[in-house]
């Protein structure tokens, strides 16, 4: 890894949140096992691989959502304990999944602070959430026609957005997008893609899943490729061919 | 920048307007100017629908109804629906009029029993739905037969008792009708309040640097809301003036109204009728929402029971029966609250009740049967589900 573009350290600091030899079954099936994984601030890496690779169980296990049954997660290298998502946002790790989780009826401003509303005089305080919310949209440069139209009226990569705004209200310091690139058209993918570099720029650690190659290819540092709930090879995403990328994901010997 | 210019409307004023109509974004609006045209033809066929004396009749008896059509609203913006509405508002009326009456209690006391038991059966029901996740129009079928059978036992043999006519509740449901004076002095109260809160509002987003209304927006919101106010006031004055149980009924809507538009119960109650699923994740109290809401709209249910037996001076085995159940649903939806959930006014219980009272009134007015009014509200009934339906497809494309 000694060629990747680096600050000028020389030394890579502690990365922000790691695995190591974790394994997670679910009855007899083996979702993921003996996955090693670092994820360092300022880096975005790209978890690639087949369906049933073990990506979206590799997202639970760092989310809070699902328990390891064999090795550890560690933030900022001690071994933590990530009982449910609330524990892990609380340690500032936030995922966003494929299903937004958005009220669609809901407005952009009443979504971004659902659960968490500014109360003034026993009141909403729509001011402070809507400053607040221009504020967190707009290091994002997202662009949303209205922040109180309902969700339901904006496009598949602005309600992205929106849901990516939410999880920086608390300034977490793990972003965890599952399949973010699923749904989107390819101007929205593209419009996407800057997003996180944006996220990079702040100083996030960005952890993205995908089964499309050349999305992650686009945006990522490290590309780690799951086989069959296994590591299958770390690369960096400057190097790497694609076809590289696609043996490793197939297990086919080239 | 790359990607497209994100695109709110196509068209210019025109386009914006249409799509706002049609896409339900225009709110109470649409629905007033329903009531005004059904006022106007009722006008039209029979001069003395606008009379003071009528509309003063109206109001006084859409109050009851009214109270119950808004609990409805509360449920359907969770996308519930409480079928029981009317037998819990007999049952109230049942326990009013016996409590005070047959067994002695004070009148007040009667009252609070009566709205006491509304809250238990709000209580059980919210419980039943969270514990069980029965569908609520199932088990709130079966609590209608359920509390319909509880005010046949609790009226006993005869199946009627008498409310004296010098009672306080009879009085405030029948005679009580606010001075002129202090008719106006409300009137200016509320303006000034509403004028006092828009234009703190609008200094505070300026300060923010927010989009706020222009100066002459606000202005214009609250003069509207004078007049409105104010010909009401007046014109019912050149009668009795405002009664005291419609008075009561509107001051319900308007702490509704804020209590849902302005307040984090509120806030969660629509973000649970919307989904489910993402409200939890947000971290809304989903189980404690739905219980409250439930309880809320039975315990208005068993005021506008209690609100009848005082408008009745009685409580019968009739007081509250299907027809109840059936105006104050129908209310709430004509009024614009969705049947999808999450999307509704608290005002859509004001305008609701309104028509529907319009209607059978006016109707009446004119020497037509039960049947043909049945049949009119039925069809206003169809007409509102149908553009329910239709907004909500416009909003998903």
């Amino acid at each position: 890894m000694s060629a990747m573009p680096e600050p000028a350290e020389g030394v890579r600091p502690t990365p922000v949140i790691s695995l190591r030899g974790v394994s997670r079954s679910f009855g007899a099936a083996r979702a993921v096992q003996g996955i090693d994984l670092d994820v360092h601030a300022h880096e975005v890496v790209a978890v690639v691989g087949d369906t049933g690779a073990g990506k979206s169980t590799l997202v639970g296990l760092l989310s809070g959502a699902l328990q390891p049954d064999e090795g550890s997660v560690l933030v900022d290298g001690a071994a933590v304990t990530l009982a449910d998502p609330a524990a892990a946002r609380a340690l500032g790790i936030v995922g966003v999944f494929q299903d937004l989780a958005l009220c669609a009826n809901l407005d952009v401003v009443q979504n971004l602070f659902l659960g968490q509303e500014s109360i003034r005089g026993g009141l909403l305080d729509e001011v402070v959430m809507e400053k607040e919310a221009w504020r967190v949209l707009g290091q994002l440069a997202a662009r949303v026609p209205s922040l109180r139209v309902p969700v339901a009226a904006l496009s598949g990569a602005q309600r992205r957005s929106v849901a990516i705004a939410r999880a920086l209200l608390g300034e977490p310091r793990v972003i965890l997008l599952d399949e973010p690139t699923a749904s989107l058209g390819l101007t929205q993918v593209a419009e996407f893609l800057t997003l996180v570099e944006r996220l990079r720029e702040r100083g996030h650690a960005v952890l993205i899943t995908s089964h499309s190659l050349t999305d992650v290819q686009a945006v990522a540092d490290r590309i780690v490729v799951l086989r069959l709930g296994r590591t299958n090879g770390e690369f960096d995403a400057d190097r790497v061919t694609y076809e590289d990328l696609l043996a490793a994901m197939t297990g086919v010997a080239r | 920048m790359t990607g497209p210019t994100p695109v709110v409307a196509p068209a210019g004023r025109a386009g914006a307007f249409w799509q706002r109509l049609r896409t339900g974004e225009m709110g109470s609006l649409p629905i007033a100017a329903v009531l005004v045209l059904i006022c106007l033809v009722l006008q039209a066929l029979n001069h003395s629908f606008l009379s003071s004396d009528n509309l003063v009749n109206l109001t006084q008896q859409s109050a009851a109804t009214g109270i119950i059509a808004l609990g409805v609203v509360l449920t359907l913006h969770l996308g519930q629906i409480d079928l029981s509405v009317g037998a819990v508002s007999g049952l109230a009326a049942a326990v009013v009029a016996v409590g005070s009456v047959s067994l002695g209690w004070p009148l007040t006391l009667a009252v609070l029993a009566a709205l006491a038991a509304g809250l238990v059966v709000g209580l059980l029901y919210g419980l039943v739905y969270t514990r069980l996740r029965v569908p609520s129009f199932v088990f709130t079928l079966a609590g209608l037969l359920v509390v319909g059978g509880m005010q046949l036992r609790v009226l006993g043999e005869t199946g009627s008792v008498n409310l004296p006519f010098q009672a306080w509740l009879v009085r405030f449901c029948q005679t009580a009708f606010l001075p002129q004076a202090v008719a106006w002095v409300v009137v200016a109260v509320v303006v000034g309040i509403y004028a006092a809160s828009r234009l703190h509002d609008r200094s505070r987003r300026i300060a923010a640097e927010l989009a706020a209304q222009s100066l002459g927006s606000v202005l214009l919101r609250v003069g509207v809301l004078a007049v409105v106010l104010g010909a009401a006031v007046g014109y019912l004055g050149t009668n009795r003036g405002v009664g005291a149980v419609f008075a009561l009924f509107v001051g319900l809507v308007a702490v509704v109204d804020l209590v849902l538009r302005r307040t984090r119960w509120g806030r969660f109650v629509r973000a649970v009728g919307g989904d489910v699923e993402a409200a939890r994740r947000a971290g809304v109290p989903v189980r404690r929402v739905l219980v409250s809401v439930f309880v809320a709209c039975s315990t208005l249910a068993a005021l506008g029971g209690v609100v009848a037996a005082g408008r009745l001076a009685a409580a019968n085995q009739d007081t509250g029966a299907v027809d109840v159940t059936l105006t104050a649903v129908a209310a709430a939806v004509i009024g614009g609250t969705s049947m999808y959930g999450g999307r509704g006014s608290a005002w859509s219980a004001l305008l609701g009740i309104l028509i529907v009272q319009s209607i059978s009134t006016g109707l009446t007015l004119l020497n037509l049967d039960l049947s043909v009014r049945y049949g009119v509200t039925g069809i206003v009934l169809a007409v509102a589900v149908v553009i329910d339906a239709l907004q909500r497809r416009a909003r998903e494309a």
